[in-house]
């Protein structure tokens, strides 16, 4: 018996949601009594493989191969769910972000297992598995019972946090039979915002609602974001003016986001905007209207012009370093 | 070429989400319901590639699954523009039964390309349409934010962390949709409405499928405490409270 973790690198790389995934799934094996295995796709090398093991990874299952780094979903179900049922898994456990949304289902059906995605703890029981998901985006949490021998699940940003547990990594290349008809997927270009923090990974998110007036007044958003070193967004009616590009939408219908710090600047609150931002640790309003709904959410609030205070606010983070 | 695009019936954005029966139903009562927001604007970007003479796309036909209750949803997307609807009769009751339901169905009447929204917002399960795909033996690509046909070839953009990827693929395909996809959603016209009457509403009886999950139990989250408020002429005392009492500075 075993539990899979999935990490997906990006270019080689792990980000820190790989390293919370791993941090939890050693929990959950732990709890199972069962062994952790990692199983990592696509060319990364073995100091970055190792590096799981500060927080328990101590079997890597490595598919080291160049034709794997695009994500295929078909190729990566075909591959995990083949390790799967090699090594007897239980449980397999993967992010809940672009990558872990296009292969979990997969899996799910190819193991004939149920699964539950944006899952926001350790299970509540083991036996029947029982997990607690965001459902209503943000607006109420679900407990799911998985009933299916294999339990497919993909975890939520931030819902575990990072947790050390140093040990021996044994790292063993896995090479899959694949058809060749399977890899139908051909990347022409990609583009990479440079410079700029990540939404999905941001610590601290600065977000803009229509409050602002203009785009052309985004400056001093983007200022407060460089000091802070955080991800900048906004709120829906921004997006849909074409202000700022659907990426940055936060809310309901766009990214779902849980922060440690929010700044809500000019932005209203409306209930589809606060389902996107609820998980967040901390929230900061900035509204010139004392009636605003954002403020029955916030946690600290300014009632003030936007295009005033935050420049105030960048320069007493600055004066506070 | 056919398009079929997976709707799901959910409460208005806009519904204040309350349970019943101990917490573990879901209160409809007085829910105005709507097409997924996704799943519609995956619906408008289909219409926008069948109107664009450029592109061989002929046909456009929405499928769901659930009870006579949902077909005012399943008219309202005819009355947007879809040839033709399809309901499954049956209670969807988790998203691997959903994707059987509706693979079942496509293994009788092949589509080309299959769009789903990139979640619904009630259960936020993420999965029906990666799961179509995989029920169909379909290649699949997820949080695709932009579709265009050129000749037989496929152009999708799909959000990857930080940026986006360009990428060329072939049908039969099932596209996971995201924001970005469509502008705006379309609103039915008189026109569309008189129109949707006359056009067909097929129902099929679902077939056998497992159920692996269920729900059984909603929690709302807790209420926040009061905020606390700063005053505008005096922001370091902000600064200061993020770091020494919320400690996220």
């Amino acid at each position: 018996m075993s539990v899979i973790a999935f990490a997906k690198n990006w270019n080689g790389k792990f980000k820190n949601s790989t390293y919370e995934l791993v941090s939890y799934t050693k929990n959950l094996a732990d709890q199972l009594n069962t062994k952790l295995i990692v199983v990592s796709i696509g060319e990364v090398n073995n100091d970055d493989l190792k590096n799981l093991g500060k927080y328990g990874a101590e079997r890597i299952i490595s598919v080291n191969d160049p034709k794997m780094n695009i994500l295929t979903s078909q190729v990566y179900a075909q591959v995990i769910s083949e390790i799967a049922k090699m090594e007897g898994a239980s449980a397999i456990v993967l992010s809940d972000n672009e990558s872990g949304k296009a292969i979990a289902p997969r899996l799910s059906v190819k193991m004939k297992a149920g699964m539950a995605s944006a899952v926001l703890e350790l299970p509540i029981s083991l036996n029947p598995f029982v997990v607690k998901k965001s459902t209503f985006s943000g607006k109420a949490f679900g407990h799911v019972q998985i009933d299916s021998p294999v339990k497919i699940i993909s975890i939520a940003k931030n819902c575990f946090g990072l947790v050390e547990n140093q040990v021996d990594v044994l790292i063993e290349e896995f090479s899959p039979h694949l058809d060749a008809s399977l890899f139908k997927i051909q990347v022409l270009e990609e583009e990479k915002q440079t410079n700029k923090v990540d939404l999905a990974d941001a610590d601290i998110v600065v977000s803009a609602g229509r409050g602002m007036r203009s785009p052309d007044n985004w400056g001093v958003v983007e200022d407060l974001a460089e000091e802070l070193g955080a991800a900048t967004a906004c709120s829906r009616p921004v997006s849909d003016e074409g202000w700022r590009g659907h990426e940055e939408h936060v809310g309901q219908t766009g990214k779902v986001i849980a922060p440690n710090l929010y700044f809500a600047a000019g932005i209203s609150g409306a209930i589809q905007h606060v389902a996107g931002i609820s998980r967040s640790k901390c929230i900061v309003a900035i509204n010139t209207d004392p009636e605003a709904p954002i403020f029955g959410v916030a946690d600290y609030g300014i009632i003030g012009d936007v295009m005033e205070v935050l420049p105030k606010l960048t320069e007493a983070i600055r004066n506070s370093k | 070429m056919k398009i079929l695009v997976c709707i799901s019936n959910v409460p208005d954005t806009t519904t204040k989400v309350k349970f019943k029966e101990d917490n573990t139903l879901f209160d409809d009562s007085g829910v105005q319901w709507i097409i997924n927001p996704w799943d519609e604007l995956a619906l408008t970007r289909a219409l926008e590639l069948k109107e664009d003479a450029g592109n061989s796309v002929d046909e456009v036909c929405v499928i769901h699954v659930g009870g006579t209750q949902t077909d005012a949803t399943l008219r309202k997307a005819l009355a947007i523009g879809a040839d033709k609807a399809i309901r499954i009769d049956g209670y969807p009751a988790d998203a691997y039964y959903v994707a059987g339901q509706i693979a079942a169905y496509l293994k009788e009447n092949p589509f080309d390309i299959v769009f789903s929204g990139i979640e619904s917002s009630d259960y936020n399960g993420s999965s029906v349409g990666a799961m179509i795909a995989e029920f169909m033996d379909y290649s699949g690509v997820s949080s695709v934010s932009q579709v265009n046909i050129d000749k037989d070839e496929l152009i999708l953009y799909r959000a990857i962390p930080g940026g986006k990827q360009k990428i060329k693929t072939e049908v039969p395909l099932v596209a996971v949709v995201q924001k970005g996809i469509a502008t705006e959603p379309r609103i039915p016209s008189m026109r569309g409405i008189m129109m949707a009457r006359k056009k067909p509403l097929e129902v099929k009886a679902a077939v056998e499928m497992e159920i692996l999950t269920k729900s059984v139990k909603f929690d709302l989250p807790e209420t926040k405490g009061a905020c606390k408020m700063i005053d505008s002429e005096h922001v370091e005392q902000l600064v200061e409270l993020l770091k020494n009492e919320a400690k996220v500075l």
